[in-house]
């Protein structure tokens, strides 16, 4: 094939680089710097889509993203489909598949054409009015025929295997456009010194300057100045070439797609298929031109009738003609252009139809004395011409000039979609007849084609301007200034006088709308849905809005505009999602027995972001089987359970047990030291929000357990009370959750097992409900002797990284026991047999203590608590309130479904009285067991209800909710976990961490740091105090692309203090650990080997070198009598330390702060989060940055970064 | 996404905050003195403000601290923020 109607010379493209292509199987040629559309029109191709509605055939009206018609699909292979690409967006590449849309069977022969024929049927709101009756049919037979019928290309089967990423990038100031005045803009900001990037939605800048071959700029041929200031820019400036600007955010927040491969027909697997940018810019210039509008008559819709300022663009941009005869119809100076230019490259123009009656006089001139006819006053009737417009009919009706493309030019309407986004106000102009940017509500300027500016010279020197390089005049030249026309007026309505080609909306249906009654263009929209295609109406607002403004005889201001919303163009669903899928969708947060679980095949379930064992199944039990197994051996023996993920908070300070008065139910300020409680947390409404049990470690110190999943709320909710309630208390908080590993040992033999392990203490001097530090294998260990099962039990806290160590221990000595590891199944049955609630199971955020038979644990006496008061509302004493009870069913093989109602009717039928919130099968007690809220439950035990199933209506009895009683089985006397506490405590506990582990890892020589040695604190230009070594096995931080522009590396275990306190006392503490706690916000301060790192006004993460548990000791007692909080929790992070040039722009790909050194300098070190983990980032080096991230979530935070480092792997 | 001025640690994404409810509701100093419709304004009733209203934020991913806001419900513009015990700004 030959491209017939290519040029010989004019255009950018490259002759000297043919492509192959196909469309619709056809295979065609074209060249490296065509699009897809420019190709497929030098092929003479110009039937290239149906319409949405009546599947007209459509040829190509525009040559940008304004395009409403030339939608295609492209195939590239292994899945990679995208749907309704412009095919004016898709760049040439040898090998291209594309192939249109909405047809069947072929473009030429399409059977969904008989909609044409039923078009009077199909008008605005057609379906409202025709498909009414009978109402069942809608769902059934009309919707998803019309759906079938109309619509666009057909969304991908399989999963999309492209990659996608996100950037946050911060700038002075985003230049959105570079067309002449964005380049110009660009160029003045770039002289200011400022940050500056520059982004368009076009593959080459220079807009329409790349379609001027006669303009000069200063000299220089237009084309040959877009390169040298493309080339100038490039020294300072980031250029986003084919990165649209679609959307506009709070606070000059601006999301560009950048299209990173599409373009290729050999793309790097490693390189992201789109980038999504969130740029946070200071200023934004907004220069993204003016769109050409269509004419209005009737056929104006046929393939070959296109835009008249593309035309040009086709020609001087692509080198293609457009036909071989036109007819250029307009209203407007510019198509004047378009006629002599394509007189000039050999196209016969039949005629310029202009419906002005005085049209500018020059231009007549010129195109009279090219012999070129021109036909003032007069509009074009009609087209004709099936699937290319053969003919265009006169106003009259009598002349009819043959042709085969008619190029049309309504005037040019500035893109003021993105201004408009940003809720800046637009203001008609009536001397041009378009909106245009007026009152700003952003930090932002409208220069060039979109603020109503026509001349280039004007277009240049404004931009420079807004840019902030001041004043600056180009010399332009070989471009005439032509004023834009007013909108047409539009025609008497007609059924094919399109104005939106999208959504195939036309003056008759516009007209339709008013004359039911619509007024406002809000109302019209919707009801006939001009302007809510895919093209957001790019080409047809301002049309629509002149034609319902002359319909209503309203003027265009009276009328209004729509409001402009994101995005600009269509946004893949891949680039939204970025990174965010698969493996990194979520964190995957792992327990520290999970490698141990994994091993032993345990089945994991989700419990928030937590994977958690739930059962261990041993050869081919299945879960039934693997839980009763494990349900029986806690009973008969001992089970062993990952407590992990359980919330702990280190609650510090000489108003400790006050608070937690205040913030619980109970009473812990009269707790004794090394003693525990069972701990109810209400809300202020008095519903339960949270429990666990509280271990007094010293009396200015407590041990708090919160539920899995409210870990990080309770936390949340006291620190919400402590600093904006209680500002009479000296308390201070620290998480602890990810310091200690928990082990959970219970069943009768756990004592015995424990005690060959446990040194420093005995076992049978601590009574149930009691916490002691001791060691075990020389670690510290805090040990809990309380019990979830209702069976003798203990947990044993110690440090995460050893807890696989102690776990294997424990197995070890339990084996002869039969000690049985179990899950998170057999521990929801034990506690369960036992009686213990699992807040968020039996409770539903409506549930108070009374209501779960809890009532015992407020403390009576207290005048006050967080919830208290709520209890005695009315709605919480009424009779008739939900309350727990147990449910035995008549036939023991049965479990109810968790969720069932309970009602009291036989048939199942009545009002429900509750649902059952737990049920499983008891293989202690060879039957099943529920657990539900009843209303007035208590009085109906030893009754019966009924609860309806899937097969049928179950009877049971109503019990007490405690199936097993304590000790039953276990034979040890233990009572239940929770009850009254003994006043003896067996004397007060050390602090385990105040004593040196004996059980080393690695040997960790100190780092020699890199000033002289003085105890002078220096901020941030030492090496942290850590060292690089392999990760332990457990950690997975591997698989880092190698690269020479970034490198990770998982640093060895630290040493880690939280120092919560006053200043005053944070620099008493400081000084007796060798290190300053600086009071500036978001600062790290490094002396010597050590580092104290601002996490808040009163919070301070110290890092040392391992194994220094000296440090704790020194802090505890450098505070003396001063009120402070000093926390190990050496265990809790991992530290990675990320550096190269590419090192910033890795993190900058999951975090959204500002990580310019002048934003984010050396020294600097902040909370904040990395895509869905929160990270402590510190910066060390104009290239290094050092993370800390609590354990579970580094794997996550690894793959992140390794995800961002991939492109630039070598 | 908002950029929400910190007062200790300046401007930072929205997406480190966490949002807190209505600002300056004081838990009343004794609680089992108020009666139970005055308990439940405490609890439930909010102004609902259209326009400039003062509102409770946490730097939940930052600093750790709860401060208070000035937004326009409206524009979503944030005029002023302050620490937790002062007064709001006129």
């Amino acid at each position: 094939m030959t491209q017939p109607f290519r040029t010989h010379d004019t255009g950018r493209i490259h002759r000297d680089q043919p492509l192959r292509f196909t469309f619709d199987g056809r295979t065609l040629t074209g060249f490296a710097g065509d699009t897809l559309a420019s190709a497929l029109l030098a092929n003479d191709v110009h039937l290239v889509g149906r319409s949405f509605k009546y599947h007209r055939p459509r040829g190509i009206l525009a040559a940008g993203s304004e395009e409403p018609n030339a939608l295609v699909t492209i195939d590239r292979g292994g899945g990679r489909i995208t749907p309704n690409l412009r095919a004016t967006q898709v760049e040439l590449y040898d090998g291209l598949r594309a192939t249109s849309q909405n047809r069947f069977p072929s473009l030429s022969f399409d059977l969904g054409a008989a909609a044409g024929w039923a078009a009077p049927l199909l008008s605005a709101g057609f379906y409202y009015k025709t498909f009414m009756w009978p109402p069942s049919f809608w769902a059934r037979l009309y919707e998803p025929a019309i759906r079938a019928a109309a619509g666009l290309g057909r969304a991908p089967t399989e999963a999309d295997p492209d990659r996608y990423l996100h950037q946050y990038a911060h700038c002075d100031v985003l230049v959105i456009g570079a067309g002449p005045a964005g380049l110009a803009a660009a160029l003045g900001a770039m002289a200011t010194g400022a940050r500056v990037i520059l982004c368009d939605e076009q593959a080459e800048f220079g807009g329409s300057l790349l379609a001027e071959p006669a303009a000069t700029i200063d000299q220089w041929p237009a084309a040959a100045w877009v390169v040298e200031a493309v080339s100038t820019l490039a020294t300072s400036v980031t250029l986003l070439p084919r990165t649209t600007a679609f959307g506009w955010y709070p606070d000059n927040l601006i999301g560009l797609v950048e299209r990173v491969t599409d373009h290729l027909a050999d793309p790097n697997p490693h390189a992201p298929r789109e980038r999504l940018w969130q740029v946070r810019a200071r200023h934004v210039i907004i220069a993204t031109g003016a769109i050409e509008r269509p004419l209005v008559f009737p056929h104006n819709d046929r393939p070959g009738i296109m835009l008249s300022g593309s035309a040009r663009t086709w020609l001087h941009r692509y080198g293609v003609r457009l036909g071989a005869r036109s007819v250029v119809a307009t209203n407007d100076d510019s198509a004047y252009l378009t006629a002599l230019d394509l007189h000039h490259a050999g196209v016969a123009i039949a005629g310029i139809v202009d419906t002005r009656p005085d049209p500018t006089e020059d231009l007549v001139e010129a195109a009279r004395s090219a012999g070129i006819s021109v036909h003032p006053g007069q509009t074009i009737a009609r087209t004709e011409g099936r699937m290319r417009v053969h003919s265009a009919i006169l106003s009259g009706g009598t002349q009819v000039i043959p042709c085969d493309s008619v190029l049309m030019s309504g005037g040019w309407t500035p893109s003021v979609h993105l201004f408009s986004q940003s809720r800046g106000k637009l203001r008609f102009d009536p001397a041009t007849g378009v909106f245009l940017p007026g009152e700003s509500a952003a930090q932002e300027v409208s220069v060039g084609a979109c603020a109503g500016v026509f001349d280039l010279s004007v277009c240049l020197s404004d931009g420079y301007a807004a840019g902030g390089g001041g004043v600056r005049h180009f010399a332009v030249d070989g471009i005439p200034t032509l004023a834009p026309s007013l909108v047409a007026a539009p025609g008497t309505p007609h059924p094919k006088a399109f104005v939106d080609f999208q959504n195939d909306i036309t003056t008759a249906d516009l007209a339709l709308a008013t004359r039911e009654g619509f007024r406002s263009i809000e109302h019209v929209k919707r009801y006939t849905t001009t302007g809510m295609a895919t093209d957001q109406g790019k080409t047809s607002n301002l049309n629509a809005l002149a034609t319902v403004a002359g319909l209503l005889g309203a003027t265009m201001p009276e009328i209004g505009l729509t409001t402009f919303r994101p995005p600009y163009t269509p946004v893949t669903f891949g680039s939204l999602a970025g990174a965010s899928r698969g493996a990194l969708f979520d964190p995957v947060r792992c327990a520290p027995m999970h490698d141990w679980a994994m091993a032993r095949g345990a089945v994991f379930e989700d419990v928030g972001t937590w994977k958690r064992a739930r059962f261990f199944p041993l050869g081919r039990e299945d879960m039934h089987a693997a839980v009763a197994r494990e349900c029986l051996a806690v009973r008969r023996s001992a089970g062993l359970f990952d407590a992990s993920t359980l919330g702990k908070i280190e609650v510090v300070g000489p108003d400790a047990g006050i608070f937690l008065d205040r913030l619980y139910t109970g009473t812990f300020s009269r707790l004794a030291v090394g003693r525990c409680r069972y701990g109810v947390l209400l809300g202020e409404d008095g519903f339960i929000r949270d429990d666990g049990v509280i271990g007094r470690l010293a009396e200015d110190r407590f041990h708090v357990t919160t539920t899995t999943g409210g870990a990080a709320s309770v936390l949340h909710h006291m620190e919400d009370y402590l600093q904006t309630e209680f500002f009479d208390l000296q308390v201070w908080l620290t998480s602890t959750t990810e310091h200690f590993g928990v082990i959970a040992i219970q069943g009768p033999r756990s004592a015995t097992i424990l005690a060959g392990l446990v040194e420093g203490i005995a076992l049978s001097d601590m009574p149930p409900m009691s916490v002691q530090s001791c060691r075990i294998l020389g670690l510290p260990a805090r040990l809990f002797r309380v019990s979830f099962t209702g069976a003798d039990g203990f947990e044993i806290n110690v440090p995460a990284g050893d807890a696989q160590t102690v776990w294997d221990a424990v197995m070890a000595a339990g084996e002869r026991y039969g000690i049985t590891p179990y899950g998170t199944e057999a521990m929801h049955v034990l506690r369960a047999e036992a009686g213990f609630i699992i807040v968020g199971q039996e409770t539903d955020g409506t549930v108070i203590p009374d209501d779960l038979g809890l009532g015992w644990t407020i403390g009576k006496a207290k005048p006050d608590f967080v919830g208290k008061r709520s209890l005695t509302r009315p709605d919480m004493v009424r009779d008739g309130r939900p309350q727990l009870v147990g449910l035995l069913t008549k036939d023991p093989a049965l479990v109810l479904e968790e969720g069932a109602q309970i009602v009291t009717l036989t048939d199942g039928a009545g009002p429900s009285l509750g649902h059952v919130t737990s049920s499983y099968h008891s293989a202690i007690l060879g039957r099943s067991i529920a657990l539900a809220l009843v209303a007035d439950g208590r009085a109906r035990i030893g009754g019966s209800a009924f609860v309806p199933m899937p097969d049928g209506v179950v009877e049971v009895a109503v019990v007490r909710p405690k199936f097993l009683e304590a000790g039953a089985e276990a034979n040890t006397g233990a009572p239940p976990a929770i009850g009254s506490v003994s006043a003896a405590a067996a004397g007060r506990p050390r602090l385990a961490e105040a004593t040196p582990r004996t059980m080393s890892r690695e040997a960790t020589p100190a780092v020699a740091a890199d000033h002289d040695g003085s105890d002078v604190p220096n901020v941030g230009t030492s090496r942290p105090p850590v060292r690089s070594a392999e990760p332990r096995p457990s950690m997975k931080l591997s698989g880092f692309p190698a690269s020479p522009d970034v490198h990770a590396t998982a640093l060895a275990p630290t040493s880690r203090l939280i120092v919560r306190a006053s200043n005053a006392a944070a620099t008493a503490i400081g000084a007796s650990i060798g290190v300053m706690l600086g009071s500036v916000p978001c600062r790290g301060i490094v002396s010597r080997d050590r580092a104290a790192l601002w996490l808040g006004p009163d919070e301070w993460l110290v890092l040392a070198p391992e194994a220094e548990f000296s440090l704790l000791e020194q802090a505890i007692a450098a505070a003396g009598d001063i009120p402070a909080s000093v926390v190990d929790v050496s265990d809790r992070n991992h530290s990675i330390e990320i550096t190269g040039s590419r090192a910033a722009w890795c993190l900058n790909t999951f975090c959204a702060l500002d990580l310019d050194p002048t934003a984010f300098p050396i020294g600097m070190c902040t909370r904040t989060l990395l895509g869905k983990a929160e990270i402590v980032l510190w910066r060390l080096g104009a290239e290094t940055f050092h993370i800390e991230v609590a354990r579970s979530f580094a794997p996550y935070v690894w793959d992140c970064l390794a995800e961002a480092a991939r492109e630039f792997g070598s | 996404m908002l950029l929400i001025p910190c007062p200790w640690c300046g401007k930072r994404p929205e997406n480190e905050f966490h949002h807190a409810g209505q600002a300056h509701i004081a838990r009343p100093e004794d609680p089992s003195a108020t009666t139970d419709e005055a308990w439940a304004d405490f609890l439930y009733i909010r102004t609902n403000t259209k326009g400039r209203l003062a509102e409770r934020w946490r730097h939940q991913h930052g600093c750790g601290r709860f401060f208070n806001a000035i937004r326009d419900s409206v524009t979503d513009r944030i005029a002023a923020t302050y620490k937790p015990n002062e007064p709001p700004p006129a």
